[in-house]
């Protein structure tokens, strides 16, 4: 088996496939090198599947809004997977006046953006959305906002890739990263060292510690967030939906279940030991978050829980950006929680500047040397 | 480096077979032709069989399909069960009501 291509890739998550996929396309020859047994088994597969530009940092909004008017509509097709993407809005909701007024500030910044998306009232909301309850007050609706499945969508570009020759490794996790006349070359796993030109890091949050085997670091921290899953129940609505705390969200998927993330305050605080366990308390938290808003699902069953790490950045933003100090490294990590909803986006923007040195959006925003001491 | 850690390994070319039609995760009716298929797309582990195809992400979470899912794989792939590990195993073990989970007292002083 070659131990050489053109890119590698350090990350089989949705970033890394997506990148894969978009680099194959271009003709590139691509290895994907994943640490753990399975594709996609991070942050991919545990979000909460919101494909939404309200509530975004500027930064990272134009990314948004040109992923879901341009490669989203589209993505089920090109993958021949169906990813359940479902445009029909999100509702950003809040009972309080603090509330009203963080949705009002993201509000603002978004439409100086040129997003659609406005303030309504409690009756508006419940005009979409009649089974949410009257503690309701005030929501940002995005009408061009929506959800689609990560778990598909994750696995959708992976078979994809694949097909179109992508090499993908399991359990080769990357020990090392080296240089060779000063330019990246060498990425070390416990069984092969593979040869490249150029390599993107894109492990989440394990994209630090690799990256500093070559003096680069990125200021991000794992955190904790857990999420549930209902029976299939009944179709009762079709929008994404978050809250002006960000400590609920969720949407009913295709299948008739509810996804929806929570917390419970102690995430910051979690004894993990090294893997993502749900904790007692987080699940019926969660519950009980969720009954106060729709006390129609008060009798759902939930049939799982789970958690997962973000990979938090300093400034909650991602960090997706070539490493010129580092000629041939690239980096796509630090997502901070809401990086499945742009992923199409990163993979074709990446593909682009691996393989073309720029990109159609400007991401000169997030790049990975942003990050300055505060005095 | 083991074999089975090469999605691009040679597993032949899909042949479909006389009992293909037999529904192998009850809950969410996925059948045996399907497991298959999803195999010869890449999906080499149980997590991703589940994840791809959602067999036993139903109502049982996979108590019931979780061994037929794997011995499939491990058929198809021609390495023996043990080479492959169970899909991961989530709480809560029955489906439970909203209102029962969340039912704790919280006293906030």
């Amino acid at each position: 088996m070659s131990k050489h291509s053109d890119v590698i890739i350090i990350g089989g998550g949705i970033i890394g496939n997506a990148t894969a996929y978009y680099l194959a396309k271009k003709g590139v020859s691509v290895t994907v090198l994943e640490a753990s047994k399975d594709i996609g088994i991070g942050g991919s597969s545990r979000n909460g599947g919101g494909v939404r530009q309200s509530g975004r940092d500027t930064r990272e909004l134009p990314l948004a809004m040109w992923g879901i008017k341009n490669l989203w509509p589209g993505l089920s097709e090109e993958l021949g997977v169906d990813v359940e993407y479902t445009q029909k809005g999100n509702l950003r909701l809040g009972k309080t006046e603090a509330h009203q007024k963080i949705l009002q500030g993201l509000t603002d910044k978004a439409v100086a953006c040129g997003l659609d998306v406005r303030m309504i009232n409690g009756d508006e909301i419940r005009a979409i959305n009649p089974y949410l309850s009257d503690e309701v007050t005030c929501a940002s609706w995005c009408p061009t906002d929506g959800h689609a499945n990560p778990l598909t969508a994750t696995l959708g570009y992976y078979k994809k890739a694949r097909e179109l020759g992508v090499r993908f490794i399991t359990e080769a996790p990357c020990f090392e990263l080296r240089k060779i006349k000063g330019a990246i070359r060498q990425v070390v796993t416990p069984d092969a060292i593979y040869e490249a030109d150029k390599v993107l890091v894109a492990a989440g949050f394990d994209s630090r510690k690799i990256l500093a085997t070559v003096g680069i670091d990125v200021p991000m921290m794992p955190l904790k967030m857990e999420c549930l899953v209902t029976e299939a129940e009944p179709p009762m609505f079709l929008q994404m939906l978050g809250t002006a705390d960000a400590d609920f969200y969720g949407h009913q998927s295709k299948h008739g279940s509810f996804v929806f993330g929570g917390s419970s305050g102690f995430e910051h605080l979690n004894k993990d030991n090294g893997t993502p366990i749900s904790s007692s308390i987080g699940a019926s938290c969660t519950c009980r978050g969720i009954i106060k808003y729709f006390p129609a699902l008060v009798d759902a069953k939930i049939v799982r829980a789970w958690a997962g790490w973000l990979d938090d950045c300093a400034d909650h933003v991602p960090v997706i950006s070539p490493v010129e100090e580092v000629p041939g490294l690239y980096i796509a990590c630090a997502f901070s929680g809401h990086g499945f909803g742009i992923a199409p986006a990163v993979g074709y923007n990446v593909a682009e500047m691996i393989a073309d040195g720029h990109s159609t959006i400007d991401l000169s925003a997030l790049r990975y040397d942003r990050f300055k001491p505060k005095q | 480096m083991k074999s089975i850690n090469d999605r691009s390994r040679n597993i032949g070319s899909f042949v479909s077979q006389l009992d293909d039609t037999i529904i192998i995760c009850r809950c969410e009716e996925i059948t045996k032709g399907e497991i298959r298929q999803a195999i010869h797309d890449g999906m080499f582990t149980v997590n991703e069989i589940r994840r791809y195809l959602r067999a036993g992400m139903g109502l049982c979470q996979g108590q019931t399909c979780g061994k037929l899912v794997k011995y499939l794989i491990a058929r198809e792939l021609g390495v023996i069960p043990d080479q492959l590990d169970p899909a991961t195993s989530r709480s809560p073990m029955r489906p439970v009501e909203m209102k029962v989970l969340g039912n704790e007292e919280v006293t906030h002083v």
